[in-house]
Order: C-alpha cells, then structure tokens, then sequence
C-alpha cells in the first residue's frame, strides 16, 4: 500500500467531487491523495491500475449505481475499505449496502458538525493498515482482544460471529472462564473459535451466573490453542491420499474430516452431510449416502445460481438454504472454502435442523 | 435521428428498491401473477424464477424432491413453495433493525 493515504470519490455530481476533493485531500490529517470518478465503470478502471486504501462512493448514479460498484470492489479489492456517502434516507440501502461488506454508510453531512464526525472517521478509517483482523476492533487478532480483556482483569462475554455461526467467550475478573458454540462447550468450543480467521465480535456485560469450566490460566489456553491449530494447519498440508480409479473422489480424504463426519454423525436426526471443496480440483468428503454424485451436483448448481442471483439483486452473501420435501429436509450454505449439504429426515422440525446445521457449519468452519 | 434517439432514449437502470411481495409461475418460469411494484424490474423476477425452478429440478434429479425452498442473503430473505407444475415466490427484504430485533428476541 503506498505511503502516502490515497482515496479514491466515487459520486456523479462533480460540484460535489470537487468540493470533496478539497475537503479531504486537504484538511484530514494524514493529507491523503484523492482521485475522483464520475461513473461507476471509470471507478472500477482506476481500481483496477492504481491502489487506493478507501473508495467513497454514492449510491444513486445512471448506468451502473453504487451498490454494483461496491458489489464488483468488494469481490475484486476485498482489503479496500468502502464507505457509501449518499444522500438517500433508506434503511434498505443501508442495509444492503452492509451487506454488501461496507464499512461505513453516510448520508451527506448537512452540518458542520457532521462533517467534523465524517471527517474524523475517514482519518480513522484510513490510519489503519491491517488488512485482517476483526470488525469491532480493527487491526486486533482474537488473540490480542482476549489477551486485551485477561490482562485488564475484565469481566465480560465476547460474543463472536463468523458468517451463520455464533461463539460466545465468557471472561470473568480476567480469566477465560467458559466458551461456547452451537453443540460444543469448554475449551474444545475456546479452540474452534480461536481457529476462526475472520469475523466480527461484540462485548457484552459479564455473565456471572456463568459455570466455570475452564480452569487453565489464559495464558496456557492460548499456547495449548496456539499448538492445536498449528497441528491441524500441519495435517491440512499433507497431500491426499489419491483418488478412485473410477474419478469419483475417495471420500474422507483426511483424518480430521473424518472425525468431523464421525462428530457430525452422531448427532441426532442427521442423515447425510456432505462436503464439497469450491476449488477446481474439487475434493468431497461425505457421510451417510450412497452415491454422493446426485446430492453433490444439486448442491454446487444451487449455491452457485442463488449466489449469482445475489450478486445481481446487491443483497449481500447466500448465507444458508433450506429445503423440505415429503421425505426429507436439507440444507446447504457455503461454509469457508467448501459447500456443505445436509440431509434430515422429514419430521425434523426447523428449529432443530436450524440448530443441528449452525453447529455442523461451526465444526467444519473451524 | 439524433433527435429521435435522445427524446425516445431508454430510461437508464436506477437504483432499485427490494419490495416486499410475492409472484406465482408456471413450469418454465413464466410469471402469472405478481404483488410485486412495477418499479421492480422485470428481469430480477424473472431471474429469481428461473434460479428457483432449476432448484426443484435439481433437487428431483438428486432424488430428493423439495416443495419448499427458504433461501437467505444477508439483505433478503425468498421463499418458494411449489405449486402444481409452478411455483409461489415471496420476497421479504431483511433490515439491519429486524436482524437485531431477532437476536435480541432470542438472547436469554
């Protein structure tokens, strides 16, 4: 990223470019260099030759509108920072546009307050380098946040999110005293969402009616994390055993897949799970069918179509899809590098295939 | 010519605003019947119809037939439920408030 902030004004009105131009480029502190386009087409060439570490963009333009602008950066640039600056008042919009993975949504500041606050924030939002990390406090690792909390001898519950799943961490007076995730509590549930990459998290008040059941110091938990993850890294790297002679991939092609189909087989009203990789030399892992063949094929065609339906609607990421018939139900959603499909029996009400589905997709995504 | 082409020049797509409504189609994807604004254009309803009915027909291929297919984006949520040789669509945006009302329903 260069040295020198740049920005990049996405609007077509261009009395408002040039007044932003001005705006930031020189009264924010880090004197950012600011770049303007009037169409969303000439915003995308100039991603596409120059590296900027924000675009500004409104939502109402002709021809292509802001949503498919930030629909097209999101996917193309995914560590460019977005913001909408816009003057429609539209929950919706905003909505989407969250969706979409903005950063900030504003309506064009209409008083000199409020462009003191907007100013603020994109000084703030440009002055962080780190690409990764996890919305809520940006440029921090779980790691740092929960050693953050531990060493500042909080009390408090770090709610952690990571697409459909929901993890929750509860600390008290500076220790890590329990975790939890859909169908999995104690230390396994502290390990599986400390091997999660990305997400967003929240703090909330202490829970101290909490049972504690993890009694290592933090200190420890996060070097016995640390050790699990690098392990299961190490057995990732291992190439895979070769496939059948008949093309079909072998299934369970490594031990901890396995043990995650053995875990996912044991849990009540599961009939079938399968795992199907979304790289080109596809790989699958299954349980419980036959001849994955068919299943394996609705579920690429129909994650595939609805997630370029959303692409076309701007209504963010094909987060699950749920389907009955007279015989079974079954759901798939994207989960990290794979697609997951699993089958129910019919009688499985929503809510237990609700919940049996988030915890098999917080297994498989940790 | 110039003339004619800017009075008579295609309105250019805007910004479109996700309503709430439902809309029924035959076998191939045709619309019957729609709830939907005019203002929602004609080739999202149709590309969700289409996307829809090649689910069913996939999930009858896989030999798991389906009636009911909820699928759900982070912005909208689309429900569909065979009808006969067809289908019935429900759009229902989701808004940020609603996502939190939900949590917040469900939190102990």
């Amino acid at each position: 990223m260069p040295a020198q902030p740049t920005i990049l004004l996405l609007d077509d009105d261009q009395d408002f470019l040039d007044l932003y131009r001005e705006m930031l480029g020189q009264h924010l502190p880090s004197m950012p260099e600011v770049r303007v386009a009037n169409s969303g087409t000439r915003a995308l060439s100039i991603l596409e030759s120059e590296q900027f570490n924000l675009l500004i963009a409104d939502l109402s333009m002709s021809k292509m509108d802001g949503l498919q602008v930030l629909t097209i950066a999101r996917r193309k640039f995914p560590h460019l920072r977005l913001v909408v600056l816009t003057g429609i008042r539209d929950e919706q919009f905003r909505t989407r546009a969250y969706a979409l993975g903005v950063d900030q949504y504003w309506l064009k500041p209409e008083t000199e307050q409020e462009m003191g606050l907007f100013m603020e924030s994109m000084e703030s939002l440009i002055s962080r380098e780190s690409q990764e990390g996890f919305r809520g406090v940006q440029s921090k690792g779980l790691v740092d946040i929960i050693q953050l909390e531990c060493l500042s001898q909080s009390s408090c519950v770090l709610k952690i999110t990571n697409g459909m799943t929901e993890g929750r961490i509860f600390i008290q007076s500076g220790e890590v005293f329990d975790a939890e995730l859909p169908g999995l509590t104690s230390e396994p549930a502290f390990q599986r969402i400390l091997a999660w990459k990305t997400g967003s998290f929240e703090t909330l008040p202490a829970d101290p009616s909490r049972v504690r059941t993890i009694f290592s110091s933090y200190q420890g938990l996060l070097l016995n994390t640390a050790q699990a993850i690098d392990e299961a890294a190490s057995f990732d790297e291992q190439p895979a055993a070769p496939s059948g002679d008949s093309g079909t991939p072998a299934p369970v092609q490594n031990s901890r897949a396995a043990s995650l189909l053995a875990e996912v087989s044991q849990m009540e009203g599961v009939e079938f799970v399968l795992a199907l990789g979304r790289e080109k030399n596809q790989t699958q892992e299954f349980w419980g069918l036959d001849n994955p063949k068919p299943i394996s094929e609705f579920t690429k065609e129909t994650l595939d179509n609805f997630r370029a339906l959303g692409e076309r609607l701007h209504v963010g990421d094909l987060q699950q899809i749920t389907g009955q018939g007279l015989q079974h139900k079954v759901a798939v959603a994207p989960c990290g590098n794979s697609d997951i499909c699993v089958g129910f029996p019919a009688a499985v009400s929503q809510e237990h295939l609700r919940d049996s589905f988030k915890s098999i997709l917080s297994k498989w995504a940790s | 010519m110039g003339i004619l082409s800017r009075l008579f020049k295609t309105a250019e797509p805007g910004l479109v605003h996700l309503p709430s409504g439902s809309f029924t189609v035959d076998k191939e994807g045709a619309t019957i019947t729609s709830t939907l604004p005019q203002s929602f254009p004609s080739g999202h309803r149709d590309a969700i119809s289409q996307q829809v009915m090649a689910s069913f027909r996939a999930a009858r291929r896989a030999h798991m037939p389906l009636n009911e297919i909820v699928i759900q984006y982070s912005a909208l949520k689309l429900l569909a439920r065979e009808l006969g040789e067809g289908a019935i669509v429900f759009l229902m945006p989701q808004s940020l408030n609603q996502q939190s009302a939900v949590k917040i329903k469900k939190s102990p």
